[in-house]
């Protein structure tokens, strides 16, 4: 059995990569599906301390997580669909019309 | 090097790449192409992990239903690409990447060096994170938040329609 | 059984006595609040029957007193407890008190039912009805003071009713205040208050210091504490009792009017002659006697205070007597009797015969207050008679001969009232016989006592006292003589009316009473000596027993005629008008001119004190006042140095450049800060999402490193 260490390291490898896609790309579906794999990331280290601590509450979050990702999904296409009626785009850099 | 080891550094590489290839495909599809592969090789980490009933999940609502989301808003809006407007924040993206690094390195020497080696002593009790011990923990212990959870996603669905309802300017009136 | 026990007993009435302050204020009150819709009659009746049941209470307390020797102290409340001075508002009832509060009540009651005949004439003349309301409110708190002065049960208590006496001779000297006894506008009747309320502060605060000296000695200022302790005290420093006593003695120079602040009282007879009678003859300035008498048990343990006392009132009476024969006024004449009479009482309580000086007061209350009551009668009557002599030369048209100044008190504007107002006269004489010291009335049994006294206790002061009385008889003669004998020098004279009775009969009574006053204390007898002994019974004071020494009754009766005779022989035969010079004058010349003049004892004040005191008061108020602190340090210094301070320090420095400097400084930085600040603002999403991240790291970084 490998050390669960491995496992929480993927995940935070896996995070680092989503956290890069928020701050480097400026399309906002892949901003994202970045979220998502951020999410994804926290997912598996639930799953990993579920495993250590044998509780099978880290899993129950992980579907808490699938969930509210789903729902959050469905209205942050939704907000993208709308911005992208009203700008003709998804790039959130020319969505800066609060600039100080 | 075990073969638990092998396959761990196979998916994980897999898992590694395919999140790369999303993160710097220049086509949106693609990089959704990428994720769902990530998706799967996560999924496939639960299932070594003891989280059967998780695993099939995360195929089923991630890699089927959201990621299909994703690519009929991508191809609804025909945004695979956006136009070459020149990067608008030229500092951000090594900025970025140092701190990504950085936040990877913090991690992993809290894992390494402070959290001591986290090993699972025991095997996995029959049946443990099978649909019907996931079940029995989710209808008893949280029952509350499983049926807010309920709320919520009929929350989201009603904003999801209203958000991209198209205004009828005037119309009927 | 039971009547024989009232009996011995006796009925015990001590509980009434804070009536005897009481029943005034209450009258005082009723007059004031309701007596401007009575009428004079009620406004009067109400004064006199609170004054009245006063002496009915002093009555009662006398009764008490015959079975209940050693009196009794009422306590009314608890007045000042501050530290270690504890004082009680508390009546003192004894032999002492009582025959004061006996003398106050009942010459005071008299005196009033006789001012609501006098009054009613006095407000009258001066055209000024509305007055006389206000009249009867002050004799009545008159009396509520002097009450309070001689029941007080200690000397704080007793200065409380001093000051209040002073204050009511103050409003009564000050009566008729925009006029003079002539009722021409003047502010002489006002100067003369003010000076008897100047004159007796100086007096007041050598009490005061007294008082304050007393209560750093014993720590009390209580009579019997004081009294009690005063022995221990006097063993190891003699030279506070000496000190305190003598302080006391300038008090008792103030209110009893001694030698040197004697002046006020001939200048207070400005005030109506009621008052005259009542304050300035008969009570309130008998005060330092009772003061004296009060504070035996201390003069008694130092004999050169007793002297020093007794040389005073020596002086004055033979002083007070010299001017007394100079003078025209016939109110005049009877203040510097009073004087003279005072004198007679202070050196007597002085050389320790208090029961001399006491007993003299009492008869000195009565026909003193006859004198003054029977004075003012005649003073009526003239001012009557010159209405009557005026009214009559009307119809002549010679009416503005008449409204040339007619002073109704001047003796030589008088003569042969005598068959005019004949009442008047008869108890005129009675009152001069009795000062005179004739006998049997009462001035002679107590001015004998005194002289008789002195001769055992202190020869100066008998000297100074025989020479006194000689010059009394020779005075009170004189006047007798100038006013009511001989033929009427003024047609006012020979016109006058008399008096009505609501003032005739008190004079009768008060004639009675001078008449029969020396029965209080008949040698052999000696009613009033133990009656007085039992207030000094209880401090063990070895009371000196005045024997009845024939050598000096006959002595002094046969100075008096002989006086009265030398007086006739001035006087009797040839009437003295105000053309010709005093025959005295041919006689004695300069020592007549200094009689005349009041021996220039107010010049002389004038100039060593007053206008000394004038001058300096101006300079201060001239030089040092207004130039120096209002001008120069006022104006350049304060305000100078303030205006310089808020205009240039304050203004220029502090306020436009500190204070507006920091608040603009801070605007004009908020703005430059807010200026920079904006650039963070890009708008970009990423670009706060990457200062989450930056967060998170730094956070992160920071829990490993602790």
């Amino acid at each position: 059995m490998l050390p669960v260490s491995y496992y929480v390291g993927l995940s935070a490898v896996l995070f680092a990569i989503g956290a890069l896609g928020v701050l480097i790309r400026r399309n906002a579906i892949i901003i994202f599906m970045s979220i998502e794999l951020m999410l994804n990331a926290a997912n598996l280290a639930f799953v990993a301390f579920a495993r250590v601590h044998e509780a099978l509450s880290g899993q129950i979050f992980v579907f808490f997580v699938i969930t509210v990702a789903a729902a959050e999904v469905a209205v942050g296409l939704a907000l993208i669909v709308a911005i992208f009626r009203n700008k003709q785009s998804i790039d959130v850099d020319q969505m800066s019309s609060l600039k100080g | 090097m075990t073969p638990e080891l092998i396959t761990f550094i196979l998916l994980a590489s897999i898992a590694v790449a395919s999140g790369l290839g999303m993160l710097f495909s220049r086509n949106a599809v693609y990089s959704a192409i990428y994720l769902i592969i990530n998706f799967i090789t996560v999924a496939v980490f639960y299932l070594l992990l003891g989280g059967a009933f998780i695993a099939v999940s995360q195929v089923a609502v991630y890699a089927g239903a959201i990621m299909v989301l994703f690519l009929f808003v991508i191809m609804l809006l025909g945004a695979e690409k956006l136009g070459r407007s020149g990067d608008t924040l030229p500092w951000q993206r090594p900025l970025a990447i140092i701190l990504g690094l950085g936040l990877v390195a913090e991690t992993l020497y809290i894992l390494f060096f402070q959290a001591g080696e986290l090993v699972a002593l025991k095997d996995l009790p029959e049946g443990f994170g099978s649909p019907s011990s996931v079940g029995s923990v989710l209808f008893q212990e949280y029952l509350l938040p499983f049926e807010v959870t309920s709320i919520l996603l009929l929350v989201a669905m009603i904003g999801a329609i209203i958000l991209t309802r198209q205004e009828k300017k005037n119309a009927g009136r | 059984m039971l009547l024989s026990e009232i009996a011995t007993s006796g009925p015990d009435f001590f509980y009434l006595a804070p009536w005897v302050v009481f029943f005034p204020v209450i009258g005082l009150l009723i007059n004031m609040i309701f007596g401007g819709r009575l009428g004079e009659k009620a406004v009067g009746g109400i004064a006199s029957t609170a004054s009245g049941l006063t002496f009915v209470v002093a009555v009662l307390l006398l009764i008490s007193l015959r079975t209940h020797h050693e009196g009794a102290t009422v306590l009314l409340a608890e007045w000042i407890s501050i530290g270690e001075l504890q004082l009680d508002w508390a009546f003192r009832v004894d032999t002492l008190s009582t025959t004061m509060m006996l003398v106050v009540g009942g010459v005071g009651t008299l005196i009033h039912i006789y001012a609501i005949g006098y009054m009613h004439e006095d407000v009258r003349y001066k055209n000024d009805p509305g007055r006389f309301r206000r009249f009867f409110a002050f004799l009545n708190l008159f009396i509520a003071a002097m009450m309070i002065l001689v029941t007080g049960d200690n000397y704080l208590m007793l200065f409380v009713g001093w000051e209040g006496v002073g204050l009511c001779s103050f409003l009564l000297i000050g009566f008729w205040y925009e006029m003079d006894t002539l009722a021409q506008a003047s502010t002489a009747n006002a100067m003369a208050a003010k000076k008897a309320f100047i004159t007796n502060r100086v007096g007041d605060f050598g009490f005061l210091i007294a008082g304050m000296i007393m209560f750093w000695a014993f720590k009390s200022v209580q009579f019997d504490t004081v009294f009690e302790a005063a022995h221990h005290v006097a063993e190891h420093n003699p030279g506070v009792i000496l000190a305190i006593t003598l302080f006391m003695l300038l008090g008792v120079a103030g209110k009893s009017a001694q030698i040197p602040l004697y002046v006020w009282l001939p200048d207070a007879m400005a005030g109506p002659t009621p008052v005259s009678a009542l304050i300035h003859a008969a009570t309130m300035v008998t005060a330092g006697v009772y003061l004296v008498a009060r504070s035996a048990p201390l003069y008694t343990l130092v004999p050169q205070a007793q002297f020093i006392v007794a040389i005073v009132g020596g002086a004055t009476a033979l002083f007070a007597a010299t001017i007394a024969v100079g003078q025209y006024d016939i109110k005049r004449v009877l203040a510097y009797s009073t004087i003279s009479q005072l004198g007679f009482m202070v050196a007597a309580v002085g050389m320790g015969a208090f029961v001399a000086g006491m007993f003299h007061l009492v008869t000195h209350a009565f026909f003193k207050a006859l004198l003054f009551l029977s004075a003012g009668s005649v003073i009526l009557g003239v001012e009557r008679g010159h209405h009557h002599a005026a009214h009559g030369h009307h119809h002549d048209d010679h009416a503005h001969e008449h409204n040339e100044v007619f002073d109704p008190g001047d003796m030589r504007n008088m003569g042969g009232i005598r068959k005019r107002m004949p009442l008047t006269f008869w108890v005129y004489i009675i009152g001069s016989l009795a000062l005179a010291g004739i006998f049997p009335l009462a001035g002679f049994w107590s001015k004998d006592e005194i002289l008789a006294e002195a001769l055992s206790l202190n020869f100066t002061v008998y000297i100074l006292l025989a020479v006194a009385a000689f010059f009394t008889a020779f005075y009170m003669g004189r006047q007798v003589w100038m006013v009511f004998f001989g033929e009427p020098k003024h047609e006012a004279a020979e016109q006058a009316e008399e008096s009505p009775p609501v003032m005739t009969v008190p004079l009768m009574v008060l004639a009675a009473l001078s008449i029969l006053g020396g029965a209080l204390n008949l040698p052999g007898l000696g009613t009033f000596t133990h009656w007085i002994e039992h207030t000094y019974e209880k401090f063990h004071l070895h009371l000196h027993h005045g024997e009845f020494n024939i050598t000096v009754a006959i002595t002094s009766t046969v100075l008096a005629l002989l006086a009265i005779g030398l007086s006739w022989v001035l006087y009797g035969r040839k009437a003295v008008t105000q053309d010709q010079p005093d025959p005295l004058k041919r006689i004695l010349g300069p020592v007549f001119v200094g009689m005349e003049n009041k021996w220039w004892v107010d010049e002389l004040y004038w100039a060593v004190i007053l206008n000394p005191y004038i001058a300096l008061a101006r300079f201060t108020a001239d030089v040092i006042d207004w130039r120096f602190w209002h001008d120069w340090f006022h104006d350049k210094v304060i305000a100078g140095t303030f205006q310089w301070v808020s205009r240039t320090l304050l203004d220029r420095w502090f306020d436009q450049r500190g204070i507006d400097g920091f608040a603009n400084g801070l605007a004009d930085s908020t703005k430059e800060l807010a200026q920079w600040l904006r650039g963070i603002q890009t708008g970009f999403v990423r670009n706060y999402a990457l200062s989450v991240f930056i967060g998170v790291v730094v956070i992160l970084g920071y829990l490993i490193l602790q």
